[in-house]
Formats: structure tokens, C-alpha cells, sequence
């Protein structure tokens, strides 16, 4: 099986890669570019632990080839922090205690990401809708539901 | 005085806070490394092969073709895996569950096992070896498995526990019955008695990661793993027996875990992943597809449950008694003897029998998951104790409290109880808002009361003071769910030092003695006792420094508030020497401070909580939706509340998922149906409602800062509060669970049938 070559940008770097044809986002993400953040959970887009952003549109990377990834910008969690300081959403998930494991953390980071990126003044039933796709364990989704909306406060609240 | 175990009733700083957990950033920036996240060089990819068959007779394994496939560096099979359990049958079922011995014992069970150079290479020998299978007979229902014409799972096994001795081979494994007082005469006494029959089926833990090791193993017979596990030593001492390898020559080191819930104290691929690596000498990595998580893991048993209980028309419980079915998978197990013995234990009961029958099927071997076989056993007795409520015209709640344990009361297991929170939980749940808010159309209302007995065992942690003055402590007891940040609590209050000085970390097995299993909600209450300890240790150690500085005696130095204070008016020149300077000192004073403490952490407080539950059922197509939940739970003390109230929010949202919609699906074939997230699918983020806590604080007697694990409990309620809060709105008693909408609206459907003919 010969390698396809790929271009891409990943949380704002130019990387260029070879797959195989066969190979998920995931795959190479993890075992091709050291990008563990995002975790396979199910590897049939159940879980939600893989999720990425590929041109700021959420997918789990579990479903997209490696291949796709030519030409897009794709984002995963290693991406949300700049320069080495937390997004709201990564502080306030700390903060609410949001996570217990933390394997889902991640895919939840990286989907309450997307949804306030196009809904900066989410309700709760919106929270609840967006992160469905992303399977929790441990929590109940209590307080990580009120982790992204007390991001979703701040970050207002900083835009002014 | 060390090692006085007693609550201290002390005044708390720092314990009970809420700081931010030592892990977090690293779990909020993906650079928390879990099992699948390790690489080593040179590494392989392992598959393991498994049965499509229920149950079959391994007539001839053919690897040859997948051996000779280029890329492919070792095959194994049952054959290089020998048995060197020298006589232990517990062991061999060990072993033999890692990899079948002739015969398959379920669907999924392994046969195989290659290691290649990358994954489509590993799966293209996979497909290349061949097994010849003669299909057996199969069953994989509790009931079926019982009768005197079923399959035999395992020829070897004898009943233990009949009476008279079992001498021809049975599915039942084991018989247990615990109990005190006599039934008959307290039934006799009874003016109603209410005897119900119930089903559970079968669920998984549903951690989000599957199983994930790497393992290497050199030709000088030194190996390392590093594994996702809740046990990384009890790992180590099973892997080292299961191979022949001297257990300090295998180092075992924990990955993070992502999720366990009991799941993950077994070992499942980790001894094959060495086997392959001895064989190919080269590093493996194996880690499981979900569809292996759930075919070839441990879930908890599926049941069959009745419960008898009779009462007077006062509301005192006469009698109560239950017979308990559990399935243990293919190999024998505790479970049926477990639900037997937590059944009842939150009751004070004058007669009181149960018996558990743990039953053998063709099913996947069954491990613990959350208070193990409590939330079935609850079920049934909590549903019963609701129709005899309604049937006395009680309100479930005061019946509850009539009949509740208290200090003093002989437990149906056996022990006689000390200071028990179920008084407690049930007080706060008679007064709780939740109680008295109104319901809507199409509503119900349920509650229902659980128990877990938690547990301490073997424990070791180390706990180092750097010249800076900043902590590290090092435990064995796997961080399942934020320990490292109530240990870290811990350790500043016993210190007398900020919670930011300490670093937890999880040592690996060459690091550090001993430690059982993160299991039985033990973490926080036996680390945390050793680390007390530890602690205690490390500040004799600055006394004695202190009163050498001072050229005083040790016994005239007292540690408070992070200092060491000279007691006494003869001192009162001698300014208090803090931890900081102590530590500074230490290169010239004997060298770095250190405590230790190994201990078995005995006096793990009973744990028990009262659950209340508001759904709605649509009448139309039998959904239900959880619009209410409260928990209110013992926790001894909270050492940092808001990961007592996150396990208090997950097992409850466990157990929602379990009474509303998990279950394992069988088909005719014996083959699982629904191995994969979209067809069990758990409670997602839309499902829930936020789900309240209340944390109750009756101290354990036997723990310093009186904590008692709280991990367990809140798993054990749910299945009775839901299915009594959807009898109540759907007007019909509910007893299979899951309470799917296909159950609900043909319950609903045969009641209406009923009425018509009635």
C-alpha cells in the first residue's frame, strides 16, 4: 500500500505527513504526529473523544482520512491553550471540577469549544444538545455543564 | 502514637477545601499520557483473536500461514501460555480467561494472539490463522443455566456451599447464605406480606477507554508494563505468577486511567501482551477496540432476584427474606454471594434470610463494577419495601425510617453496625424540597436507599520533603477519579503547610511497596490513613532535627502550625523553626526528612445513601426522562467535596443509564448483538437533568479524619428509585430492568389488558 502525501495545517503549524490511504485523522494524529490529545474511544463516532475541528467545523477524527486533511487547518485540544495560557473553557474546567478520568475531557474541550465559538451565550439545554455527541462516564455532565457555561460567562465578559 | 487510627474530631484548614486537582492541566491539554498514549522504540502492534461462538470445543489452531506472513514477529496461542499455577484454580481461570484452553467459553473469548509491525499487518494475520471449532451447546441466561438440563460451562466445577455436597457438575458455582433470626416465625407474625420476583439484565462499566498496555519483556527475563489499570501491583503479582517471571523483575507502572469502574482490577490482555513480547523480543503495544471492551471484558452479572418481606400493620418489618441468581460469566465468582449479603443491610431486621446462587453462562467472566451486585439486590428489596409501603398506606419514606439501621443494629451480613449514616440520609430525605415539589402529568416520584461495605487493605506511600520545603508524596493507590488532589489535602493539613507545597504522585511497582487494587472506594480512605501516618513520621523526623539544632530533648518539641515550637518557659528563647528551614537544614542536620508508612488500613466505614428520583414517562411510546434527581450520601468526611459530589453525580448517572436503557442483547446464537456504543448506548449530556448532592459527614470511627470511601454507593440506589418513580408514573409496578420503552409500554399495554378482562 503506497503512503499518499499529505499538506496541512495543525493548531496553526504547516506539517506534511504520508498515510495510507486507509488511515483515520486519529491515526495519524496519534501515532504518526505524537498528538495523543485526542483519544479513541469507540472508532465509530460514538464517543466523541476524538473530536477535532477540521476549518472550524466540529468532526470526529475517528470518522475523517488522514488523507481529508489536505489543505484544511485543523485544530485539537493541544491547540486551545496560547502561549501557554489556558482557554476559559480548559481553566473553568479545572475549576468546576469537571472532569474525574479526563479521557473525555478533551473531545468535551474541543466540542464546548465549537459551540461557543458559534453561540457565545449558550442555555443550558443548548449546552446539553451540543455535547451530546461527546460520551462522559464519570460525571454526569453536572459540572461540566456548568464549567462551559461559566467559560461562556467569561468570555463575554472579557470581550466587554 | 503514630499509627492511632481513632477520629481525631480535629479543627480542619485546609481539608474540605476545593482546590484545583495537581492533575488538571495536564488532563485539559492532552498532555496527560493514558494506556493508548505510550510508545517505545521499536514497538509492535498486537491483536488477539477471538471466538464467534458461545461456546465451542477448540478442536485444532492452524497459525502457520499468519507466522509465515512477512511483517508478522510472533503468533501465540493457549501453548505459549503453559500452566504454572502449580494446583490454583483461581489462577488457571485467570489464565484461561486471557486465553482459551481448548475450548471457547463465549463470544469473545481469545484463541489467538499476533504481534506484526503495524496494525493492517496484525489484522491480516489475524485472518490467517485457522481455527477449527466444534460448536457446544451454549446459555447465557441465569435461569436457563440453572435448570438440571443445561449446558455445562465448566465440567470441574462442584457446587460449594450445598448441602448435601454437590458431587456431579453444575452451573451453579456457589451457594451463600447469611442471615440471622427465623423467617418462618416472623412471616407467621406478619399481618402483610408482599413476595415479588425481579430481572436485571446485563451491563458494562462503559469506562470511555478501552483496555491499552505496552509491554516489554528481554531475553534476560526482565519485563516492564505500562497498563491502564486501577491495580498496577496486584497487575504486576497476577502477570509474574501467570508467566513464571520473579515479581520484582517485572515493573509495572500505571498509566492514567481513563475510567474503571471496577473494570479495570482484572487483567484481561495484559498477560498476553508479554507473551508476545517474550516471544517476538520486541516491545507490544495492544489496545483493545471497543467491541472487544465489550465482548471480552468483565461486566456485572444479569439477575434474577426474589424478595419476600413481611410487616406489621404498625410498619415494622417482621421478616425479610431473598434468593439471589447472579451470573458470573464463564468462570466462577463472589457476585450472587454479594448481592446475598448487602440485600438487606440497610434494615434493622429480627429475621432476615437470603441466599445467593452465584450461576455460570456463556457469557464474558463478570468483574466488579461500582459496589458490585449491590444495585440488583437493592432493586428488588427497595421495590418490595415500596409495595409493602403503599400497601401499609405508609409513605415510602417513613416506612423507611421505621425500619432503618442504626448504631447498634446486627447487620444481615453479619457485623454489628457503629455510627451508620442510613438514619441520617433518610432524615435529610424526608426534609429535602425535592420531597415535597409538585409533579407534573405523566410523572412520578421514586426513592430508595443503598449500602456498600467499602474497604481498606494493604497500603505503603512514601512522603519526601525537598530542601525547598516542597512535598512530594508518592502512593500505590491509582487516581481514578482526583485522589492525588485529596491526598495532597491531606498531606498539607497533617503538615500544617499550603496545599500548592504538596505534589502527588502514583509510583510505579519498583517504587514503592505494595498496594492493593483502587477498588472498594479505598483510595482516599486508605491512602489517605497512609499518608496521615507518613506524614506523622516525616514530623517526628523535623522534631528530632529541631531539638538537635537546639540541643534540646525531642520530647520537648511540639509540631503545630507547620512548625517546630520548643515547649515549655525554659525555650521560650527559641524561635519556632518552620518546615521550610528544617528543610533548608536538612543536608546538615542527618540528611533529607522522609516519612513512610506501611499499614493495612483496616476499619473502612459502611457507607449508605438515599436517592430521590422524579421522571416523566410518555404514555405514547414509553420514554422516560429523569427531570429530578437528588443524592444524599454518608461520606464520613469530605475531603475535597467537589469530587465527593462528582462520585455522587456519576454513579447516579451510571445507574440511570442502567435502569433506563443498557443491557446486553443476546441473540439465539449466544453471540452479543450490541458490542459497541450506538446500540448500548449510556446516558448522554441531554439525557440528564443536573443531579443535586448532598453530602452527609457522620465520621468513621476508625480514621483519623473520619472518612469513609464514598466511590461506591451512589451506583446502588438508582435502579429501585427510578423504577419505583416510573411504576408511580406510569401506574404499573416495574421488575425488569432495564425500563426500556419497548418494557414500558407493554407493562403499560398487559395492565390495560388486565383491567379490560378483569
Amino acid at each position: 500500500m503506497s503512503g499518499i502525501h499529505v499538506a496541512t495545517t495543525i493548531n496553526g503549524d504547516a506539517v506534511e505527513f504520508v498515510c495510507h490511504p486507509t488511515e483515520t485523522l486519529l491515526d495519524v494524529l496519534r501515532d504518526r504526529l505524537g498528538l495523543t490529545g485526542a483519544k479513541e474511544g469507540c472508532s465509530s463516532g460514538d464517543c466523541g473523544a476524538c473530536s477535532v475541528t477540521v476549518d472550524g467545523r466540529l468532526v470526529c477524527s475517528c470518522l475523517v482520512l488522514g488523507a481529508e486533511a489536505e489543505g484544511r487547518a485543523v485544530t485539537t485540544v493541544e491547540g486551545l491553550a496560547v502561549n501557554g495560557a489556558l482557554h476559559p473553557l480548559q481553566s473553568k474546567f479545572i475549576e468546576h471540577a469537571a472532569l474525574q478520568c479526563g479521557i473525555c475531557t478533551p473531545g468535551f474541550l474541543v466540542a464546548a469549544k465549537a459551540l461557543l465559538d458559534r453561540n457565545p451565550d449558550p442555555t443550558e439545554e443548548q449546552i446539553r444538545y451540543a455535547l451530546a455527541g461527546n460520551l462522559c462516564r464519570c460525571t454526569g455532565y453536572d459540572k461540566i455543564v456548568r464549567a462551559v457555561g461559566a467559560a461562556a460567562k467569561q468570555i463575554s465578559k472579557q470581550r466587554g | 502514637m503514630t499509627l492511632d487510627t481513632k477520629f481525631t474530631n480535629q479543627e480542619f484548614k485546609v481539608v474540605g477545601t476545593r482546590p484545583p486537582r495537581p492533575d488538571g492541566t495536564d488532563k485539559v491539554t492532552g498532555r496527560a499520557r493514558y494506556g493508548a498514549d505510550a510508545s517505545a522504540p521499536g514497538q509492535l502492534v498486537g491483536l488477539v483473536l477471538r471466538s464467534p461462538h458461545a461456546h465451542a470445543k477448540i478442536k485444532k489452531i492452524d497459525t502457520s500461514k499468519a507466522e509465515a506472513l512477512k511483517g508478522v514477529k510472533a503468533v501465540i496461542t493457549s501453548a505459549d501460555l503453559p500452566d504454572l499455577t502449580k494446583g490454583d484454580r483461581g489462577m488457571l481461570d485467570i489464565l484461561e480467561n486471557c486465553m482459551a484452553r481448548g475450548r471457547a467459553l463465549y463470544d469473545g473469548h481469545a484463541v489467538a494472539a499476533v504481534a506484526a509491525i503495524d496494525t493492517a499487518t496484525a489484522r491480516k494475520a489475524l485472518k490467517l490463522i485457522k481455527v477449527d471449532y466444534q460448536v457446544l451447546p451454549h446459555v447465557t441466561d441465569v435461569d436457563e443455566a440453572m435448570k438440571p438440563n443445561a449446558p455445562i460451562v465448566q465440567p470441574h466445577v462442584r457446587t460449594v456451599g450445598a448441602d448435601p455436597k454437590a458431587e456431579k457438575a453444575s452451573n451453579v458455582a456457589q451457594i451463600s447464605q447469611f442471615g440471622h433470626g427465623d423467617v418462618d416465625a416472623g412471616f407467621a407474625r406478619a399481618d402483610v406480606v408482599v413476595e415479588r420476583s425481579y430481572k436485571t439484565e446485563q451491563t458494562h462499566q462503559g469506562y470511555i477507554e478501552p483496555h491499552a498496555c505496552l509491554a516489554s519483556m528481554g531475553p534476560d527475563g526482565q519485563g516492564e508494563l505500562w497498563v491502564t489499570t486501577q491495580g498496577h501491583f496486584t497487575f504486576r503479582n497476577i502477570c509474574a505468577n501467570l508467566l513464571g517471571i520473579d515479581i520484582a523483575k517485572l515493573k509495572v507502572t500505571s498509566s492514567e486511567i481513563g475510567g474503571g469502574f471496577g473494570g479495570k482490577t482484572h487483567v484481561w490482555v495484559e498477560p498476553v501482551a508479554l507473551a508476545l513480547s517474550r516471544k517476538a523480543n520486541r516491545p507490544v503495544k495492544v489496545v483493545m477496540s471497543r467491541d472487544e471492551v465489550f465482548r471480552a471484558t468483565g461486566p456485572t452479572s444479569s439477575t434474577s432476584v426474589d424478595v419476600k418481606i413481611g410487616a406489621t400493620r404498625d410498619g415494622r418489618i417482621t421478616a425479610a427474606s431473598a434468593t439471589l441468581r447472579y451470573q458470573d460469566g464463564a468462570f466462577p465468582g463472589i457476585w450472587g454471594m454479594l448481592g446475598a449479603m448487602t440485600a438487606f443491610a440497610c434494615y434493622d431486621l429480627e429475621n432476615v434470610k437470603t441466599v445467593g446462587y452465584d450461576v455460570l453462562v456463556n457469557r464474558p467472566k463478570v468483574t466488579a463494577y461500582r459496589a458490585p451486585s449491590a444495585p440488583m439486590a437493592a432493586f428488588g428489596v427497595e421495590s418490595t419495601v415500596d409495595l409493602l409501603a403503599a400497601k401499609l398506606g405508609m409513605a415510602p419514606i417513613d416506612f423507611r425510617i421505621r425500619n432503618a439501621a442504626k448504631e447498634g443494629t446486627r447487620a444481615s451480613y453479619g457485623p454489628t453496625y457503629g455510627p451508620i449514616g442510613i438514619g441520617p440520609t433518610l432524615a435529610a430525605a424526608k426534609s429535602h424540597p425535592h420531597m415535597k415539589a409538585p409533579l407534573g402529568k405523566n410523572q412520578g416520584r421514586g426513592m430508595a436507599c443503598g449500602f456498600w461495605f467499602n474497604f481498606g487493605g494493604q497500603t505503603c506511600t512514601d512522603l519526601n520533603i525537598g530542601v525547598d520545603g516542597t512535598v512530594s508524596l508518592t502512593v500505590g493507590t491509582v487516581d481514578v477519579g482526583g485522589s492525588r488532589a485529596s491526598l495532597s489535602l491531606i498531606a498539607a493539613e497533617e503538615l500544617g503547610i499550603p496545599y500548592e507545597r504538596v505534589r502527588c504522585t502514583i509510583a510505579d511497582t519498583a517504587s514503592l511497596g505494595h498496594n492493593d487494587t483502587t477498588e472498594g472506594s479505598r483510595g482516599t480512605f486508605s491512602s489517605g490513613m497512609a499518608t496521615i501516618f507518613a506524614a506523622r513520621n516525616a514530623i517526628d523526623v523535623m522534631r528530632e532535627r529541631a531539638a538537635k539544632t537546639w540541643e534540646i530533648d525531642a520530647a520537648e518539641v511540639e509540631w503545630k502550625d507547620g512548625k517546630a515550637v520548643a515547649v515549655g518557659a525554659a525555650h521560650s528563647n527559641l524561635a519556632p523553626l518552620s518546615l521550610e528551614e528544617l528543610a533548608a537544614k536538612s543536608p546538615r542536620t542527618g540528611g533529607p526528612i522522609a516519612g513512610h508508612n506501611e499499614v493495612v488500613a483496616d476499619g473502612a466505614g459502611v457507607s449508605f445513601a438515599t436517592h430521590i428520583c422524579d421522571v416523566e414517562v410518555d404514555p405514547e411510546t414509553g420514554k422516560t426522562q429523569v427531570v429530578r434527581y437528588t443524592v444524599i450520601q454518608d461520606a464520613g468526611k469530605a475531603i475535597h467535596p467537589d469530587y465527593v459530589e462528582g462520585q455522587f453525580q456519576g454513579g447516579a448517572a451510571q445507574g440511570i443509564g442502567w435502569a433506563l436503557n443498557e443491557e446486553y442483547v443476546y441473540g439465539a446464537d449466544g453471540r452479543l448483538q450490541n458490542a459497541g456504543f450506538l446500540d448500548y448506548r449510556i446516558p448522554v449530556c441531554s439525557d440528564l437533568p443536573f443531579i443535586d448532592t448532598q453530602i452527609l459527614e457522620i465520621p468513621n470511627p476508625n480514621h483519623p479524619y473520619g472518612v469513609r470511601g464514598v466511590g461506591e454507593t451512589s451506583i446502588v440506589p438508582p435502579l429501585a428509585a427510578i423504577a419505583n418513580a416510573v411504576s408511580n408514573a406510569a401506574g404499573v409496578r416495574m421488575t425488569h430492568i432495564p425500563m426500556s420503552p419497548p418494557r414500558i409500554l407493554k407493562a403499560i399495554n398487559n395492565a390495560k389488558l388486565n383491567l379490560a378482562a378483569g
